[in-house]
């Protein structure tokens, strides 16, 4: 369990901060520290395991049938990867406490930090490659909010947004990879696909799984060329700069090359592919970080570099690469992480970071100027330090390899990018802090305290002592990095002195070489400034700016406002996609025998064919279009009946009733008229309809003549409802009981709707031209003089109990004849609509004691609560009960728990039909002025009447 | 039977769609309760019509009608009038907003028609 509560740690903690901050900063800080130093020390606990070649596990079914679990491994790889996110997670964290501004949301900050390090953390615990996936997306996620974390700042905003367009396209390509390997290994599992080399590599499918993936790796770690994003990514606030784009997120990608190292590398494809791209962006970044002008440009540019490196060095494919390669992402986060803080100090002290303005801080900001001369001449691979030693075994691995069959190639490249990186390493002391002292800094700037420098100062103690002591302090934990890597066929040994073999000669002549294009920076940045140079982000702006075009041009054609039109597209593309689907298959012949007609149903046809061309033709004239829907809803509730669907018939005719008067309430108040249209639109629009109908008419028709393709599930509902369900309707078994779920859902969304009208009509009447509209409203011409005729009143008020007793009836042989809560509900709605009919709105409102908000609540509550109740049994969800009990006068009757069920649905169906209606009613009472108080307009039995 | 209840489906389909697709609001509502009856009408029938079957579990009865198309076409028949009745208060919302009733937005600029009422 350890490993999943380590990486779920910083997504729970990362509450901590949005709370704290209510606390005070330092606060807010130590909570996140204390989040990242628990899970440090979980981390820590299991070092000793780990080193002892031993890989911890942890398995969580989570989607077994995808093989997608969430399953977790710590092996080398991943201990070296979990110590350099915590690690440095906690130093920026001690870092951006000092570092941000009082102006600056902290909690939000810190909140963003540890998602992104819980993500981070998870891609490197994961043994499951689709969970890792899952993590990977929450980088790019989490990083997009930590880049845009300056909302203000417009080229924030940007960065954000290319860095996760850039990433998010690759994180697509890699599902795709990652789901051809997965399918090649036969598991998800990366301990499974790690023993699978032989077969992947014969596969046909390699290399397009090998190149997805890669496109993953290398946008995720700024390869050429998807390099531009992470420049644009230095609009960050400079803790994120160090930590995500130096230290790990840009590290994932190379985790990941490492990862699948055992089962990828070692073909000509990886070599090419890899190496090249690797060796191709080192000398690009280390060119173009010479000659920029922001220190975090130029800093990004480096990275660009150094992770080309490594990049180069696993795509070598030897496993003496592999461990300079690990050797490598360990000196880099380190020194790198170092020189992005000092950066920030200089940005935060000087108010720039723009290296023309800058320069002889040496006497300034002495404290800086050691920490950061520290790790650039790391960074540079002076000697001792130790970006040295990771240097000089790469140029050592460069001399064994050969591009093309050409034995130097690849040395000669390396050699000039280890050159130029010694010169922008000499560039960064030697232009900010060494020459001349000046006096016209933007800021008059000093070391800053104690807190902001500690973190950076404690990296550069470690690249000095790992730099001396380089096997006491880095060697075990490259070592054991380097066996997960290359499965134990890696030699460590890490020294200082290798004899005087070529690499050394290799390395000494970058040094000299380095310094002097130092020296000789001004005519050679005019040479750089008068070449032409291509920007990456330019060609991606323009990609950018040509799709979002594409998108809106195809989004304007298709969705030009016009509904109706959106709707005709609509409707012909389903019809044409149901006739292709319906042509390419095979059908048999229909052989099932036809039902007899018996006279009656040709005149319920008639009817049903005459009012619906009816309707069609008369449509323009809204209240004698309305009676027609009532016809044919009639005729549909006949239907169910003759069809043997008593519950169907019931349920269909009282909703027809509540339809009817809903879209009458609604008429009054729309125009009675509709306006005729073009007759092009005309023969258009009939045109779809007709083979909407004819689609839809014929498919029925085929499915009718055939018999079910496969054995139907109602045989079970047949024979299990009585004995199961403990009712003889089968209809209503299925919906309290089989199916109860559903119901439930529907019974909610139901509910939803009527609030969703109420609240639709509490925004009208709350003001703004519908209410002013309303308020000025002239009744129609017309109006009945008599508004509660007598004789309709006192009907009403006698059927009213009657009513209620026909609906508490049907509730109750619901479950065994036709009937129900559904059916029940919609009655009693109507016997209560009748009086807000014949009495008035305010009469009957102010004789109603229920609300009906509360009556939705308690149907979809008792609904729920019947369901739980089954837990205290021991069953799932909704499990029903029943028994039969007698009480001596009575007959024995049943008790179902389905029937308290039903009772909810009943309850969310009265509610939900009586909130829809009385909201529309409440219109006309803003619109009408003249509200009742008493039942009739006329009372006889009052002596002015008479 | 059957080609009576699939001409009936067909017929309440065509002017279902006919219907939805005019510009003011009062026929589209009219079309979307036309195409309920159809779709419900449709559903049921894929149970396939047996007449004088209920699914009522009773003795001696000679079989019984599929139920489970009835279960569906029980709810679907409530939840269409929740749409209905939002439909209208949307439709009802947006005459009282704007003092027309018509869908388009860009009305009168590609469809000749014109102003509507």
């Amino acid at each position: 369990m350890s490993l999943a509560l380590i990486a779920a740690l910083p997504f729970l903690g990362a509450l901590l901060p949005g709370l704290m901050i209510r606390a005070g900063r330092t606060t807010c800080a130590l909570a996140a520290g204390s989040v990242t130093a628990l899970a440090l020390l979980m981390v820590g606990l299991h070092i000793p395991a780990v080193l002892r070649g031993e890989v911890i596990r942890t398995r969580i079914d989570w989607l077994p049938q995808l093989g997608l679990n969430a399953n977790f491994m710590l092996d080398g790889l991943g201990l070296l990867f979990a110590l350099l996110i915590l690690g440095i997670g906690l130093l920026i964290i001690l870092y951006a406490r000092f570092y941000l501004s009082p102006a600056d949301p902290m909690g939000q900050f810190y909140t963003f930090l540890l998602l992104f390090q819980g993500a981070m953390l998870g891609i490197v615990l994961s043994d499951n490659i689709l969970l890792l996936l899952v993590f990977w997306e929450l980088t790019s996620l989490s990083s997009f909010l930590l880049i845009g974390y300056w909302k203000h700042l417009p080229e924030g905003r940007r960065g954000a947004r290319m860095a996760l367009a850039v990433t998010g396209t690759g994180g697509l390509a890699m599902i795709a990879g990652v789901l051809i390997l997965g399918n090649l290994a036969g598991s998800f599992d990366l301990s499974v696909i790690l023993t699978q080399k032989e077969v992947i590599q014969a596969s046909d499918w390699y290399l397009p799984a090998l190149i997805l993936i890669l496109l993953g790796c290398f946008t995720k770690s700024a390869q050429f060329p998807f390099h531009f994003w992470l420049p644009q990514a230095m609009a960050a606030p400079t803790p994120v700069s160090a930590y995500l784009h130096s230290a790990t997120m840009v590290k994932a990608g190379l985790f990941l090359m490492a990862r699948l190292w055992p089962v990828m590398s070692g073909t000509p494809e990886w070599f090419y592919i890899v190496a090249t791209t690797g060796l191709v962006t080192m000398l690009l970044g280390a060119v173009v970080a010479l000659f920029k002008d922001d220190l975090k440009a130029l800093l990004a540019y480096s990275t660009v570099s150094h992770l080309g490196l490594i990049t180069m060095l696993l795509g070598f494919g030897t496993p003496g690469a592999a461990v300079v390669a690990v050797f490598h992402i360990l000196n880099h986060a380190g020194f790198k992480a170092a020189l992005f803080m000092c950066a920030g100090i200089v940005d935060h002290e000087v108010h720039s970071r723009d290296i023309r303005r800058l320069g002889g801080l040496r006497h300034l900001m002495p404290v800086t100027f050691a920490i950061s001369t520290v790790a650039a001449l790391s960074m540079a691979g002076i000697p001792p330090l130790n970006g040295f030693l990771s240097k000089e075994m790469m140029l050592d691995q460069a001399t064994q390899t050969a591009w093309m069959g050409n034995p130097w190639l690849i040395a000669a490249l390396a050699t000039l990018g280890a050159m130029l990186s010694v010169a922008y390493a000499f560039r960064f002391i030697g232009h900010v802090f060494l020459g001349p002292v000046r006096n016209d800094h933007p800021h008059v700037p000093h070391d800053p305290g104690f807190g902001l420098w500690a973190a950076p100062a404690f990296l550069a103690v470690l690249v000095i002592v790992s730099g001396l002591m380089p096997m006491t302090l880095s060697g075990w934990l490259v070592a054991t990095g380097a066996e997960a890597v290359t499965a134990g066929a890696a030699q460590v040994k890490i020294v200082h002195w290798h004899g005087f073999v070529t690499a050394l000669w290799l390395s000494l002549g970058a040094i000299a070489g380095g310094f002097i294009l130092a020296r000789r920076y001004a005519p050679l940045n005019r040479i750089w400034l008068a070449l032409p140079r291509p920007d990456a982000t330019l060609f991606f702006n323009s990609g950018i700016a040509r799709a979002f075009a594409l998108a809106q041009g195809i989004t304007g054609r298709l969705h030009d406002g016009s509904a109706t039109r959106a709707l005709a597209i609509a409707g012909v593309t389903m019809i044409a996609a149901g006739l292709w689907a319906f042509l390419g298959g095979s059908h048999s012949p229909g052989t099932r025998s036809l039902t007899p007609v018996e006279p009656l149903a040709p005149v319920g046809w008639l009817l049903l064919a005459g009012s619906t061309i009816g309707l069609v033709l008369v449509h323009r004239n809204r209240v004698l279009a309305l009676v027609l829907v009532g016809v044919i809803g009639l005729i549909v509730s006949v239907t169910f009946v003759y069809l043997s669907a008593p519950d169907l018939a019931l349920t269909q005719i009282s909703v027809e009733v509540a339809t009817v008067i809903l879209m009458l309430l609604a008429l009054n108040f729309l125009p009675k008229v509709t306006p005729p249209e073009r007759l092009t639109r005309v023969a258009r629009d009939a045109v779809i309809a007709g083979a909407a109908g004819l689609c839809a008419g014929g498919l029925i028709l085929a499915l009718m003549l055939r018999d079910f393709a496969f054995p139907g599930i109602a045989a079970y509902h047949i024979a299990n409802s009585k004995t199961e369900g403990g009712g003889t309707n089968i209809v209503n078994v299925i919906l309290v009981d089989f199916r109860g779920y559903d119901t439930f859902g529907e019974i909610t969304v139901l509910g939803i709707a009527a609030l969703v009208i109420y609240a639709l009509t509490e925004a009208i009447l709350k003001g703004g031209p519908a209410n002013d509209r309303l308020l000025n409203w002239l009744p129609a011409r017309g109006r009945a003089g008599d508004r509660h005729p007598m004789m309709f009143v006192i009907v009403t008020r006698l059927i009213l109990p009657v009513a209620l007793m026909v609906g508490v009836f049907i509730f109750l042989r619901g479950h065994n004849l036709p009937g129900g809560g559904f059916i029940a509900g919609l009655i009693v709605a109507i016997a209560l609509l009748m009086q807000y009919m014949a009495s008035g709105f305010a009469w009957a409102a102010a004789r109603r004691s229920v609300d009906y908000h509360a009556l939705i609540a308690l149907g979809v509550l008792v609904a729920a609560g019947t369901g739980i109740g089954a837990w205290f049994n021991g069953r799932p969800f909704l499990t029903s009960d029943f028994g039969y009990v007698t009480l001596p006068p009575l007959e024995t009757f049943e008790l179902a728990t389905a029937a308290l069920f039903d009772a909810g649905v009943f309850l969310c169906v009265l509610g939900a039909v009586m909130l829809a209606l009385a909201s529309i009613s409440r219109l006309a009472i803003r619109a009408g002025g003249t509200v009742n108080t008493r039942p009739f307009d006329i009372d006889p039995s009052q002596p002015e009447a008479r | 039977m059957e080609y009576l209840i699939a001409s009936g489906v067909g017929l309440m389909t065509a002017a279902g769609v006919y219907l939805i697709l005019r510009r003011h609001t009062f026929p589209v509502i009219l079309g979307l309760a036309l195409l309920s009856y159809a779709v419900n009408l449709f559903i049921f029938a894929s149970g396939r019509v047996v007449i004088g079957q209920p699914p009522i579990l009773t003795k001696g009865a000679a079989g019984y009608t599929d139920p489970l198309t009835q279960a569906l076409v029980l709810t679907a028949i409530v939840i269409s009038f929740g749409m209905s009745a939002v439909i209208v208060m949307m439709a009802l919302g947006a005459f009282l907003e704007t003092g027309h009733d018509r869908i388009d937005t860009n009305d009168g600029k590609n469809d000749g028609e014109g102003t509507g009422d």
